[in-house]
């Protein structure tokens, strides 16, 4: 039996969102554009919104039928909610937020690290310490399921990846359906087993993080997953491969096969940046000229005019990088992959 | 130029303020603080007193227990026709008292709207102390209705829903989180209303009379002895601007009186588990 089962129909006020979705014991993350209806799956899920049509049942329990008519009230569904900002009681300290529902404090206290600011005020904690009282409140009823909304979204960047990690590790540690959902495709495949891609309200595509990269079903999917994403026109090249005419000028050689209008999607990450062109095994070398430089840690966002290459700050010190420079961005033919215009 | 204009702003500041605090500075000036408290044990006064404590405790509680939740469904349901009746809620707010007065004649007098089925039961309202108490109450609850939804309005909905996937009732969201986010805006907007009632005169004098310590209330009282015992008149004056000093003051330090119980129980012995 399927630990939880979507399948509904909510009308919302510019579209519908139409998500049929059977989650196991494993993290689920609908990832998409603000204002997609991932918000809106976690509230019906909770029994805060009613589907115009549709079921949601957690292993036997039917919470929500519209053919039989059932729709629990959400304190008669065994969910735990982690709500965007947290939502934490403030005229409560975090002991009593978190044994708001009932249970004992003190072990999922132990079990956050947190035991030391139980009589804390929520007004007087840090964005990671809310996150995880947020989570000791959500699975103080223990909860057969779990839904977060943007976990991630009120922390600052140098606390983020630590925080990631952490709810990484709780959430394979309690095995329970858990359904995330984020803005942030990094954060999505960072903490869940598969991702579904939520685009006004319909399920693009929904597989495991590798599989979303390796092989985008749309070019929205290809962004969202952060790639640079190149129109041109595709036609087979004399080498056995595909010759792609960019729109913005230069033509770029991709192992896929493909005819006529096309997207080539490379990840920043397997852009290569050099002062000439250098004499190795990639087929593509695009002169082009960086515009600007954005540092993310140790690792630097280098934007050039037709695409974004992802460089160590290391590398980009050595190059002397700077906007307005002459620079040639190479990938391999194996690395961009081709789709159909979409 | 600029000076000018400062001192233009100046004065206009000067005249408004001496404009609003000489006439109640000239009540204090006029008697004797002495004179003013042994006014206050005369009779007319007492009893005046006594008939303004019951009739506004009776209309204030009431305004409370049902403005509460009405405020509560209003400031957080969404529905058609709710902007209607928000506006019609604040009408009385917009009356002269004496249109106030007349109206609950209308609805309960005699000849009123209500009075056949009243008569019926054996019950008399106008010129009684249920009179004054349904003045009061009807002229007091626009101001404590008004600033309750507004309170509600203000406590973020994504707690109460917090509250609701934790497990809570309605009736328990309702205690545990709206309630006591809302209870600086409840406490202000009770304080209004409370002020509000007691000075009550208008729609009272038409519908309930001024019969000393049946229908007759402290501002009835100054009416009447206004003209027969001046000295008395102005003890009661000076005894309202006191309970009015009081609540406004209660009113500002009120979030410092939040800030000293986060404060205590930041530092106090733990309770919880």
């Amino acid at each position: 039996m399927v630990p939880l089962r979507v399948d509904l129909s909510l009308p919302l006020r510019s579209f519908d969102v139409e998500l049929e979705l059977d989650v196991g014991a494993e993290t689920v993350a609908l990832v998409g554009p603000s204002g997609a209806g991932k918000t809106s799956v976690l509230r019906a899920i909770a029994g805060l919104a009613r589907p115009a049509s549709g079921t949601i049942a957690c292993g036997g329990d039917v919470w929500f039928d519209s053919a039989q008519r059932i729709d629990r009230r959400p304190d008669q569904r065994s969910i735990g909610y982690v709500f965007q900002e947290y939502a934490l009681f403030p005229h409560l300290n975090v002991a009593q937020n978190v044994t708001f529902g009932g249970g004992r404090a003190d072990r999922l206290l132990w079990r956050l690290r947190i035991e030391h600011l139980a009589e804390a005020r929520p007004s007087e904690l840090s964005g990671g310490e809310r996150q995880r009282v947020a989570l000791a409140r959500a699975l103080a009823r223990n909860p057969r399921v779990l839904l977060l909304d943007e976990p991630m979204a009120a922390l600052d960047p140098h606390t983020r990846g630590s925080v990631r990690a952490e709810l990484h590790d709780l959430l394979r540690e309690l095995a329970l359906p858990a359904l995330l959902v984020t803005h942030d495709f990094e954060d999505a495949a960072a903490l869940a087993d598969r991702v579904g891609v939520l685009v006004d309200g319909r399920l693009r595509q929904l597989g495991k993080p590798a599989d979303l990269l390796g092989s985008p079903a749309d070019p929205f999917v290809a962004r969202l997953a952060g790639a640079n994403v190149l129109s041109g026109v595709a036609a087979p090249a004399s080498n056995g491969l595909t010759a792609v005419l960019l729109d913005a000028g230069p033509t770029v050689y991709a192992a896929d096969e493909a005819a006529g209008r096309t997207e080539v999607v490379v990840y920043p990450w397997d852009v290569s940046l050099a002062r000439a062109a250098p004499d190795d095994s990639a087929l593509n070398h695009v002169k082009d000229e960086i515009v600007s430089i954005t540092p993310l840690g140790n690792r630097a966002r280098v934007r050039l005019r037709t695409l974004t290459a992802e460089i160590t700050t290391a590398s980009a010190d050595r190059l002397g990088l700077a906007p307005g420079e002459p620079v040639v961005a190479s990938f391999k033919a194996t690395q961009a992959r081709l789709l159909p215009r979409g | 130029m600029r000076a000018a204009f400062a001192a233009l702003l100046a004065v206009a500041c000067a005249v408004a303020l001496a404009f609003l605090l000489l006439p109640v500075a000239a009540i204090f000036l006029r008697v004797p603080p002495g004179d003013l408290l042994g006014a206050l044990g005369n009779d007319v006064t007492r009893d005046a007193l006594l008939v303004s404590l019951k009739t506004s405790a009776i209309a204030h509680v009431s305004v409370l227990l049902v403005g509460t939740p009405a405020a509560y469904l209003l400031a957080r349901r969404r529905f058609r026709g709710r902007g209607l009746v928000l506006t019609l809620v604040e009408l009385p707010l917009v009356l002269p008292p004496a249109v106030a007065g007349i109206a609950l004649f209308a609805a309960f007098g005699r000849a009123g709207l209500l009075g056949g089925q009243l008569d019926a039961l054996g019950v008399q309202i106008p010129f009684t102390q249920a009179a004054v108490v349904l003045a009061v109450a009807f002229v007091e609850s626009p101001f404590y209705f008004r600033g309750a939804i507004a309170a509600f309005e203000t406590v973020d909905g994504s707690l109460l829903d917090a509250a609701r996937t934790l497990g809570a009732s309605p009736a328990r969201v309702f205690a545990r989180v709206a309630l006591p986010l809302a209870a600086g805006g409840l406490g202000a907007a009770s304080a209004l209303a409370l002020a509000r009632g007691l000075g009550e005169f208008g729609a009272t004098i038409i519908f309930a009379g001024s019969l000393q310590g049946v229908t007759q209330t402290l501002p009835l009282a100054i009416y009447a002895q206004f003209e027969q015992d001046f000295d008395t008149a102005l003890a009661i004056s000076a005894l309202f601007i006191v309970v009015g000093a009081v609540l406004l003051v209660a009113l500002k330090l009120y979030p410092w009186f939040r800030f000293a119980s986060i404060f205590r129980s930041r530092f106090a012995p733990s309770t919880s588990s």
